[in-house]
């Protein structure tokens, strides 16, 4: 039993670690979706044509939600270097670790 | 001291700490310190690059001009820095593994080591920089003069002769060369790294943030009068309300991003003086940080600025003109400071870029092909060309933006002539994109790629674009190519009206992709050009080079000589020692395998390109073979994983076959073995009966006296009677022995079937006490037969002998029956007796098979032999089930029954 716990768990890891890479790559297509999106509101000559601020404040903030999100994402995939890209270990492997963390 | 004279002083004060900060940061390079230049930090600055003069200068103006528009320019890198995961994580990696030396050399690289290609994009990036650098020389003149006029202003009475403009550009543009000659080409480093450059650049990125941002500060909370107040003078200001044009908006967006990867400027600084791959992670969101702050005050300025200064003022230097307004000359200086780092960081790297790239593709392959550089090759330190060449080139591209910006004068907006050189630079996306995702891209698709987008976008964006008139004859805009409407320049394939940037960058990158993707279908690429494929689109998968050189033993010298002179005596031997030892070889000469030739070709590329490199080491080795075990190795591997596996599973349905067959081969000798035993048990019990008999009879005549002549006589008739039936069945088993070893030869002859069965009955009838009746049909018998007439006859001589025998009926009565059977002819045996029991008819033609107990004293091998004889003859003999009485069938082959007829 206490060999098959830590194998459930390596695999939810993973999983997680591929839903985290599907974000980070559809993060690109929403950014651009995000700052598209004003090209449709009414502008100059329009009934209810937006103010300068508003839209100026619109695109600054989706601007800073996009870098935060990859802070995240930098953040995360940190901690995964040597499980995703396996490197010569520079030691000799650590015996109690079997996951190689 | 007037303004004009401090700004001089204070900008070569700048200018020595940037040489001194170069300097140092050389040095502890050098020494192997200074773990900091190599950091995140350091790293992102230095894309910063991106920003130019323009940027800092330009984007107000932009802002002044068309609203928010000026964003896109920002945007494009983000959407790019965002997705770094599988973009530019995958150009660094590849970059990192190829060392790739510049975007012409990675293009190069990609599409087969082709140098045609690599001087095509470098000559498409010196032309669409050139106009760029003219750019950052005419930000920093006009810098210069608006200071001049403030000094004027100030001092009173204009003093003309202290700051003519084109001298002032003249200067600046020497200083750059200069600095970037001094920095840019120090050494040939391995992978291109310059420390002391881009240390200069990191430092100049925070000076231009710095100042951007006191300049926005003082502007909102200094002139506008707080947050609040100047969002209500957005709003309230001529470009107050929303207003886009989505085309542009688009087409710049695109523009932006493709330039951060293509242009050499940005190329140098992110892939080729990238230390570390993980610095990306860092990079992906401080980079699009810095850009969000350096244009987060922008829309502030050029509001505040239309408002405060006088109407005609140029809003692309409105950084500068409102501190001064204001009378805050050291933020001025700040500001201007701010502009100078800007425009200077980007000519140096710009330069430094190109020079290599020119150096690299350009010149040194022509250098080396002429008898000169041969003669150099053999005698001379190559080195000290190709560092002369890059000094050149420096020298040579400052030039030409020195003399691009006095062509074009100083009317243009900075941010058209900034968006041209993008559109330009742009054209290499298609062929780069597709070289790191397709496979199935090929070096005629990008060459057509690039030329179809680089001449429409001469034709409809430089060449308009170029000075005030541009240098298209107005004939031809109003008119088209030739009288072709549908040539115009600005209105090609007859669409009127569209916006002249998003029309370059639909018609030109449309048909470059278009061009690009047709080619690579229709063409066929090298192996090289499959296997360098191969290696890109899978460099997180595989980490192997290729290996295609071969070589001897004879040839290491010469590599050591090349070497030598390429990458400088020390690191040549340290390198070829290095590899001596890895092979474990005695001397200090490795020998030329492929891992090493591959390996040393990386090294020398990572001075002098990739496509050089490969035609100095064709030169010694005299060419290389890509084998199709290579190209099997590189790109299809779990092919052939998969041949393994099926090879191992074939090798193993063959041993389980084989085992089957042993098993099999065991159990029918076991079998025969336990037939064997069975025999013989039963063949002692069959002859020890009789002589039992014979033994008691003849012991009784030996040992009794008195024995009446009647009983001795019966006594030695049943012992004769005993060994009649003994001999018999001796000859019975020899019979079936000879039979069944197939040792018997058959006397074939011909005779009508009647004729065998008149023999059969009458030989087995003979002498019955009461003979069977046999009711035959002589008709049916008119068959010829051919075959062993002798040994059917014994067949049908046991059958009837066994019919009289067993048939137990009051009449007994034998039909026999002939009939075609297809083509085999039966004959039919059936008697009226009760026939064998059901049970018993699968055992009757075994051996020693009885039924019914030994009434009629036979030894049970009749059937058997019958059986045996009708194998041998090619026929059959069966049980016939259905028949009241005993029934069996003797089948005869076609070919032995030939009708009478």
């Amino acid at each position: 039993m206490s060999t098959r716990r830590p194998n459930i768990f390596l695999e939810r890891e993973t999983y997680r670690r591929r839903r985290v890479l599907d974000a980070a790559r559809l993060l690109p297509v929403l950014g651009a979706a995000l700052l598209a999106l004003p090209l449709l509101w009414p502008q100059q000559g329009e009934a209810g044509a937006l103010p300068m601020s508003l839209v100026t404040i619109y695109y600054f903030t989706v601007w800073a939600l996009l870098i935060l999100c990859v802070f995240i994402f930098g953040r995360t995939t940190r901690k995964w270097d040597a499980g995703a890209e396996p490197r010569p270990p520079r030691a000799a492997p650590q015996p109690g670790d079997p996951r190689g963390r | 001291m007037d303004a004009l004279s401090i700004l001089v002083a204070v900008c070569l004060a700048y200018v020595i700490v940037l040489f001194a900060v170069a300097f140092l940061a050389e040095q502890m390079a050098g020494q192997g310190r200074g773990q900091w230049l190599r950091s995140p930090l350091i790293y992102t600055l230095s894309l910063s690059i991106y920003c130019t003069g323009w940027t800092f200068y330009g984007a107000v103006g932009y802002a002044a001009r068309s609203g928010l528009e000026f964003i896109t320019i920002y945007l494009g890198p983000t959407l790019v820095m965002i997705g770094w995961w599988w973009g530019l994580r995958k150009l660094v990696r590849i970059g990192r593994s190829q060392r790739v030396t510049s975007i012409a050399d990675l293009l190069a690289s990609r599409y087969g080591k082709s140098n045609l290609l690599a001087i095509g994009v470098t000559i498409l990036a010196v032309i669409s920089v050139t106009p760029y650098i003219a750019l950052q020389l005419q930000s920093i003149t006009l810098s210069f003069s608006i200071f001049a006029d403030a000094g004027a202003s100030h001092g009173g009475g204009a003093n003309p002769a202290m700051m003519p403009p084109d001298n002032s550009a003249f200067l600046v543009a020497v200083g750059l060369a200069i600095f970037a000659i001094l920095f840019g080409t120090r050494n040939l480093d391995a992978n291109e790294r310059h420390h002391g450059v881009v240390t200069a650049v990191a430092l100049e990125a925070v000076v231009k943030l710095v100042a951007l941002l006191a300049v926005g500060i003082f502007v909102v909370w200094g002139l506008g009068g707080g947050l609040s107040e100047t969002l209500a003078r957005v709003d309230a200001s001529e470009i107050g309300t929303w207003q886009v044009h989505g085309g542009r908006w688009t087409a710049i967006t695109l523009l932006a991003a493709a330039a951060v990867v293509c242009l050499p400027r940005m190329f140098q600084v992110m892939v080729v003086e990238n230390d570390d791959e993980r610095h990306l992670r860092t990079a992906a969101w401080a980079f699009p940080l810095y850009l969000l702050l350096m244009s987060l005050f922008v829309v502030p300025i050029a509001v505040v600025g239309l408002d405060l200064l006088p109407d005609g003022s140029n809003p692309d230097l409105f950084v500068l003109s409102l501190p001064l307004m204001a009378g805050e000359d050291g933020l001025a200086m700040l500001a201007f400071l701010g502009g100078f780092s800007s425009a200077t960081s980007m000519v140096i790297v710009a330069a430094m870029a190109l020079s290599i790239m020119v150096s690299n593709h350009l010149v040194m392959p022509l250098y080396l092909s002429t008898k000169w550089g041969k003669g150099a090759m053999a005698a001379g330190d190559v080195r000290h060309v190709v560092l002369l060449v890059r000094r050149v080139s420096i020298g040579v591209i400052m030039a030409l933006g020195y003399f691009y910006f006095d062509l074009s004068g100083d009317g243009t907006a900075l941010a058209a002539i900034g968006l041209i050189a993008f559109a330009g630079i742009a054209q290499i996306l298609p062929a780069l994109v597709g070289g790191l995702f397709w496979r199935g891209a090929t070096r005629i698709g990008a060459l057509s790629g690039l030329s179809v987008g680089f001449a429409l976008w001469v034709y409809t964006s430089l060449l308009p674009g170029i000075g005030p008139q541009g240098l298209i004859p107005a004939g031809i805009m109003e008119n088209g190519l030739l009288g072709l409407a549908w040539l115009k320049p600005h209105a090609l394939f007859g669409i009127e009206g569209m916006d002249p940037i998003v029309h370059t960058v639909l018609w030109s990158l449309l048909l470059n992709t278009a061009a690009f993707i047709a080619m690579s279908l229709l063409s066929f690429p090298s192996p090289l050009e499959r296997l360098q494929g191969a290696q890109f689109v899978h460099v997180f998968d595989r980490s192997v080079g290729p290996r295609g050189w071969t070589g001897s033993l004879a040839q290491s010298e010469d590599l050591v000589i090349m070497a030598q002179r390429i990458l400088g005596p020390d690191r040549a031997q340290a390198l070829f020692q290095r590899e001596a030892r890895r092979q474990g070889a005695r001397g200090n000469l490795p020998e030329p395998t492929p891992e090493f030739l591959d390996r040393l070709e990386r090294e020398l590329s990572g001075s002098i390109g990739t496509a050089t490199a490969h035609a100095m080491i064709v030169q010694i080795v005299g060419g290389e073979t890509v084998s199709v075990e290579d190209l099997m190795a590189v790109a299809d591997e779990s092919a052939q994983l998969l041949e393994y596996s099926t090879q191992l599973e074939t090798k193993s349905a063959e041993l389980t076959r084989t085992a089957a067959q042993l098993r099999e081969a065991n159990d029918k000798l076991t079998q025969i073995s336990l037939q064997k035993d069975s025999f013989l048990s039963q063949v002692s019990h069959e002859l020890r009966t009789p002589m039992t008999s014979i033994r008691a009879f003849s012991e009784i005549l030996r040992d009794t006296e008195r024995l009446g002549e009647e009983e001795k006589s019966r006594y030695a008739g049943i012992i004769h009677a005993e060994a009649i039936r003994l001999t018999r069945l001796l000859d019975d088993l020899l019979d079936l022995s000879v039979l069944e070893n197939g040792q018997v030869s058959l006397n074939r002859r011909s005779a009508s079937l009647s004729e065998v069965l008149d023999r059969a009955v009458a030989s087995a009838l003979a002498g019955a006490e009461r003979p069977i009746r046999v009711d035959r049909r002589p008709r049916e018998e008119a068959v010829e037969i051919h075959t062993d007439l002798d040994r059917l006859a014994q067949v049908f001589i046991n059958l009837i002998g066994n019919a009289q025998k067993y048939c137990v009926s009051d009449a007994p009565r034998l039909t026999i029956r002939v009939r075609g059977m297809g083509d085999r002819l039966a004959v039919d045996f059936v008697d009226n007796g009760t026939g064998v029991p059901r049970e018993a008819r699968a055992l009757v033609f075994e051996k020693f098979a009885r039924v019914g107990g030994d009434k009629a004293g036979g030894a049970g091998l009749g059937l058997a032999i019958c059986r045996e004889i009708m194998d041998r003859l090619g026929g059959d003999i069966t049980y016939l089930d259905g028949h009241q009485g005993g029934a069996f069938r003797v089948l005869l082959p076609a070919q032995q029954a030939m009708a009478a007829q």
